[in-house]
């Protein structure tokens, strides 16, 4: 009988209406996200301040959406910014075009692009959405120094650091 | 009449405007809350204390508004539709009492605006004439799909309101007035037993009406005239702003009057324990009786899904009508048998 089951289906909200509900408060409570969540871009330092991008352009080129937008100048002892010969002195990503696939952080030698648990993107205007090396990169950790950096010569001629494989 | 008398009706009837506008807006937040629980949310509750302001945003936002007029449309009558449509939502429920009579400042003042001896056939025929806004909204914003909302809706409710009246004849039968103040006095002549008597002699009444109700009110499962993703939004497709806030008030003015009206013929109105002591407890009897009432209209939205519009014809032919006959048979062998 079709009004059995009609009734039956008003109990059942009946029965919902005293559940508790399941409605995080966004902006107050924020739902934790998972470890391998891809947000927003984190370009990531050495203990001792250098950047860890060299602004080689594998992100750009590996990115499908072309988001990312690399220019790169030279590393001197004097001003060093990153451990080898260049670093990135320009450094963009267009937050409109990215898909958050992660390919930039597959295709970065040296660690230096991570997509971090950031998902709170929004602007006002188009310009806006292009995120620029000063709010990609992460603060010095405790102990390092701003770059650029004078160093001893010599030192850091090695762009590439010796990586272990991840632990998650 | 003295200027008291006319002063008294006029303080009545803008009191139900003013609290049949306000009932309004809190009917929108009551249903808002409760669907939500109903869906495991919270619902609003932003603006102000639990949300209790949120009609009052909404209400500004809509004010705010542009209003369009589409360049084809018939200017007059598209002006003219939600007034149409929402002034008789207003005026419906001055036949309805609230109570007794209570001592005012040395007044003996009665708890309605009129008691006409033909409350039900004024309800019906008010009950119509919304019809015609909803009709004209449709045709005169010259769209395809507010056209198709708006002749579904007159469809739908010509055909739902013969069942609606129909159950309201078995009503009048039943007490042997049309005055809405002598059948709620009818109902409880032999107190709370006379009630379930009252409603056991006309034991398919108080459903026929409600689903009439909910058809005559557009509300689901019977919102045809407004279903999404057939007709975009139906006869108010191309209304904005104020004009659209008009219809949106309509429709939840009528889902009150409908529970009121509900509430008077099929609940026992504003009658209530300890009514002949505290006169004063009327309105609050037939208040908490509409939101029960109004509850029901909103668990049944929060449920079943729609109709399909070729069922809908024909469950209101071919089910709904014989079954109010059968109502309307019943209530007139009773009446005969009581000798009534």
């Amino acid at each position: 009988m079709f009004i059995i089951e009609l009734l039956k289906g008003l109990w059942v909200v009946l029965r919902t209406m005293f559940e508790k509900p399941v409605t995080y408060q966004y902006p107050e409570v924020k739902r934790p996200v998972r470890p391998r969540f891809k947000g927003r871009h984190n370009l990531h330092r050495y203990d001792n301040g250098l950047e860890k991008c060299i602004g080689c352009s594998l992100c750009a080129a590996a990115c499908p959406s072309d988001a990312i937008f690399v220019e790169s100048a030279e590393n001197t002892d004097e001003q060093r910014y990153s451990p080898g010969e260049r670093y990135a002195s320009t450094y963009e990503i267009n937050m409109l075009r990215c898909i958050f696939c992660g390919y930039c952080e597959d295709a970065c030698p040296t660690e230096a692009i991570v997509l971090g648990d950031n998902y709170e993107l929004s602007f006002y205007e188009r310009r806006q959405a292009i995120y620029t090396k000063e709010m990609l990169i992460m603060p010095v950790p405790p102990g390092g120094k701003p770059t650029p950096q004078k160093v001893e010569p010599g030192k850091f001629n090695r762009s590439i650091p010796v990586m272990e494989n991840p632990a998650d | 009449m003295t200027v008291a008398l006319l002063i008294e009706y006029i303080i009545k009837s803008v009191l139900i405007l003013a609290v049949m506008t306000a009932g309004f807006a809190y009917v929108t937040y009551y249903e808002r809350k409760t669907l939500a629980r109903m869906q495991s949310r919270i619902g609003p509750n932003r603006a102000g204390p639990w949300g209790i302001f949120q009609p009052v945003a909404d209400g500004v936002k809509l004010i705010f508004k542009e209003e369009l007029i589409p360049k084809d449309a018939d200017k007059l009558l598209f002006l003219l539709a939600p007034v149409i449509t929402v002034i008789p939502a207003l005026i419906i429920t001055a036949v309805v009492p609230w109570g007794r009579e209570i001592t005012l400042f040395g007044r003996q003042i009665h708890l309605y605006l009129a008691d006409v001896n033909i409350a039900v056939l004024y309800l019906s025929a008010i009950a119509s004439i919304s019809v015609y806004g909803i009709v004209l909204a449709g045709w005169s914003s010259n769209n395809k799909y507010a056209m198709m909302g708006g002749l579904r809706s007159t469809a739908q409710m010509i055909s739902y309101e013969l069942t609606l009246g129909l159950s309201l004849v078995s009503v009048t039968l039943l007490a042997g007035s049309m005055s809405l103040v002598d059948i709620v006095e009818t109902q409880g002549a032999h107190g709370f037993l006379g009630w379930i008597v009252w409603n056991l002699q006309q034991p398919l009444g108080f459903i026929l009406f409600m689903i009439a109700g909910l058809a005559e009110t557009n509300r689901a499962p019977f919102d045809l005239p407004e279903a999404e993703h057939e007709l975009t939004a139906g006869y108010h497709t191309e209304y904005s702003g104020m004009k659209f806030a008009m219809f949106y008030m309509a429709e939840y003015i009528k889902i009150i009057a409908v529970s009121m009206i509900a509430a008077t013929l099929f609940l026992g109105g504003y009658l209530g324990p300890f009514l002949d002591q505290l006169p004063w407890l009327g309105p609050i009897y037939l208040f908490i009786k509409t939101v029960i009432v109004i509850f029901l209209f909103i668990w049944i939205r929060a449920t079943w899904p729609r109709f399909r519009y070729d069922r809908l014809m024909a469950f209101g032919w071919k089910v709904m009508l014989p079954l109010g006959f059968l109502n309307m048979l019943i209530a007139g062998i009773i009446t005969v048998l009581r000798g009534g």
